[in-house]
């Protein structure tokens, strides 16, 4: 049986796909954080139909980059735990690629459902309607890069226990681009300008990221799980 | 239950450079060493087994032979070549069963093999279902991994044995949660491989009946506690 | 072209004695251009036509936040080096840059505030520049507490290493992506005096306290990566006959 080195990531891909779908319920905890934790800001702040539209788009961005930062430290360590860690580093195929499809199932099960549920909380927190469709363009794009990007921490972090909160540390600044093309996607749309510049910027970080962070955490993988 | 006829595959011709050749291996660790001068051969049909005390660093030296680790100094040979010269070849003709079986514990066990068969390179027409029967598993292919004791988990593992081709096994540990039906197994499974042109290198305390058997007995290095 | 002196470079007892016999010099050196720009900038140059005395602090706040920058930039290129080179020195330096470029980024942004409150009667503005200063004290928290978190030092040093350079590449990006936020939401009425437009009265101090900086930077980076050569190398024999020459 020859394989190609696409093989290397489709396997890992539809892998960590059924993974998820056994284990629905925890699969879909970023998607309920995002959804629950969002009615606490009219809670703590006003219900006033008019403020609220004009924070939303950032506080719908804030929330996806939160429940993505919770559920990205469990893409290695789950392998880590039982050894698939370890047959992970020895596949013949080269490593980026396999972690390219492992990131890409990480997508599909957390930023693709996030993206999918915002107009849910367009709507729950007064987005004006010019908003929605920039809304979906840039959090698809934006928790791309934010899997991507969380990716390489959760590589540097994998063998240590309580690497979470050391994670979300580590990743946090270099987020902090995603979130402001992504929310000034929005807010252009808001204010009636041209929205594609913006969302242009943040298609550039997506295409560098998927350019370079499959090879940082697969670097960052096989330093870390020496030990 | 006796394990069923496997398919005989073809015969591989004896080579002769050796399969692996380890020259003056050497890997350390926060300034301490903890390998040193590792040299080792090993041919076609020839098995080594690996002895040494806890912490003396077995199971890192089955790493740096699989690549996971890099080593401090030394090469490893693959029929001559050096290793990071012929990464795809060197992996896609080893087959690693480590400490711990790598069985994600959501998946059925037949998920699980086909899972780590469709990652295998060299791999034989076997069917998963008369690998997992070979294995003693034959009514268990449906059950979800944690529903399975950890004997049954290395079993799953050891199932990779039935299908692998590849020429050098490397197994940590194997005889590891196994009872004395599945000893004789294993040790059947690992001549069968030996007969017909493999390697293996394995780490155990057990004392094994097989042809070929070689022992490489690790010390803890110079100045350090066993 | 002989590499020789390079892998001595690396050697970390070359290190410690070499040091050891420059760096008085260079201490005292670093001492005194500082205490010279301070009193030229404090004292003697020219009070500001609009902010009066208050703009003194630059002297101490721009050589830090400039060395807050660079700082990141050398921690990064020594775990580069020691990536590459698997030069065991270099991930000490790595180490030891990142508490001393922390501690002047959080100098630059109190100095900052502390020019902020009588020059626009606010402690803090989310400016392009501040953020920014915020976000690279960050980036350097995350590399030490990465490296505190392993307890073998060989992944501690390569993780840091790797972190040090994924910041290394978004530092550009984040300054950018901050600047245009800060642009976007409020148009730049303040902004920093930026250095050449500076009268000359005032800029020549500034120039003396960056190079003043640098020395000082230099001189507490290798007094770190000495205790830190100590630490580690401890079990060696040149180590011990440091520590204890008289033993047995």
């Amino acid at each position: 049986m020859g394989h190609s080195i696409n093989s290397g990531y489709s396997a890992w891909l539809k892998r960590d796909l059924l993974l998820a779908y056994r284990r629905r319920g925890e699969a879909a905890s970023p998607l309920i954080f995002f959804v629950m934790v969002s009615t606490l800001i009219p809670l703590g702040l006003t219900p006033e139909s008019s403020q609220l539209a004009e924070i939303a788009a950032g506080m719908i961005w804030v929330m996806a980059l939160l429940a993505t930062l919770l559920s990205v430290d469990g893409l290695f360590a789950n392998d880590y735990q039982d050894g698939s860690l370890e047959q992970l580093l020895i596949t013949p195929q080269l490593l980026p690629m396999p972690v390219l499809g492992k990131i890409t199932a990480h997508w599909l099960t957390t930023g693709l459902p996030l993206t999918l549920a915002s107009p849910l909380l367009g709507v729950m927190l007064s987005l004006p309607t010019s908003g929605y469709l920039p809304m979906l363009c840039s959090l698809a794009l934006g928790t791309a890069c934010l899997s991507l990007t969380g990716a390489v921490g959760a590589a540097l972090t994998v063998s240590l226990r309580k690497g979470g909160l050391l994670l979300s540390l580590l990743v946090i600044p270099l987020y902090m681009p995603v979130i402001i093309f992504g929310t000034a996607t929005i807010s252009y749309a808001i204010d009636g300008l041209n929205w594609l510049p913006p969302l242009a910027i943040l298609g550039a970080l997506f295409a560098a990221s998927v350019a370079l962070c499959p090879l940082a955490a697969a670097g960052a993988l096989r330093i870390t799980s020496a030990n | 239950m006796p394990p069923k006829k496997i398919h005989r595959a073809r015969e591989l011709p004896l080579s002769q450079s050796p399969l692996l050749k380890v020259e003056n291996l050497a890997f350390e660790r926060d300034d301490s060493a903890v390998l040193e001068n590792i040299n080792l051969s090993l041919n076609r049909g020839e098995v080594l087994q690996i002895e040494g005390a806890n912490g003396s660093g077995k199971t890192t030296l089955l790493r740096l032979l699989t690549t996971a680790l890099q080593p401090s100094a030394g090469s490893i040979l693959y029929k001559g070549e050096a290793s990071s010269k012929c990464r795809y070849q060197y992996l896609s003709d080893m087959l690693y069963i480590g400490h711990q079986p790598a069985v994600k514990l959501t998946l059925t066990a037949e998920e699980n093999l086909r899972w780590m068969i469709n990652s295998a390179v060299k791999t034989n027409s076997l069917t998963i279902a008369d690998a997992l029967d070979g294995v003693g598993l034959s009514g268990y292919s449906d059950i979800p991994c944690y529903a399975l004791s950890a004997g049954q988990h290395r079993r799953v593992a050891l199932a990779r044995l039935l299908i692998s081709e590849a020429a050098l096994w490397y197994l940590d540990e194997p005889f590891t949660a196994i009872d004395k039906q599945g000893v004789s197994f294993l040790e059947a499974r690992l001549q069968e491989r030996l007969n017909r042109g493999g390697a293996v290198v394995l780490t155990s305390h057990q004392d094994l009946t097989l042809n070929n058997l070689r022992k490489y007995s690790l010390s803890a290095p110079a100045g350090q506690a066993a | 072209m002989s590499w020789q002196w390079f892998h001595r470079l690396g050697s970390p007892r070359w290190f410690y004695q070499t040091s050891t016999r420059w760096l008085p010099l260079l201490a005292l050196i670093a001492a005194a251009i500082l205490i010279s720009g301070l009193v030229w900038g404090l004292a003697i140059a020219p009070a500001d036509a609009k902010q009066g005395n208050s703009f003194r602090i630059i002297y101490i706040h721009v050589p830090a936040s400039f060395l807050a920058l660079a700082g990141y930039y050398i921690m990064a290129i020594a775990g580069a080096v020691g990536l590459i080179w698997k030069m065991k020195l270099s991930y000490m330096v790595m180490k030891s840059a990142a508490p001393i470029g922390a501690a002047l980024t959080f100098i630059a942004l109190v100095t900052g505030a502390i020019w902020g409150k009588p020059t626009w009667g606010t402690y803090w503005v989310w400016d392009a520049r501040i953020t920014s200063m915020l976000i690279l004290l960050f980036l350097y928290l995350g590399v030490m507490a990465l490296q505190y978190a392993y307890h073998s030092i060989d992944a501690a040093s390569k993780a840091g290493a790797i972190l040090a350079l994924v910041g290394t590449v978004n530092i550009p990006i984040i300054y950018k992506s901050v600047d245009w936020w800060y642009t976007l939401h409020q148009p730049a009425t303040i902004k920093f005096t930026s250095a050449p437009s500076m009268h000359i009265d005032m800029f020549l101090p500034l120039l003396v306290m960056i190079v003043g900086f640098y020395l000082f930077y230099a001189v507490a980076l290798i007094l770190h990566t000495r205790s830190e050569i100590l630490r580690r190398e401890r079990k060696t024999a040149w180590v011990r006959e440091l520590i204890e020459p008289e033993a047995r």
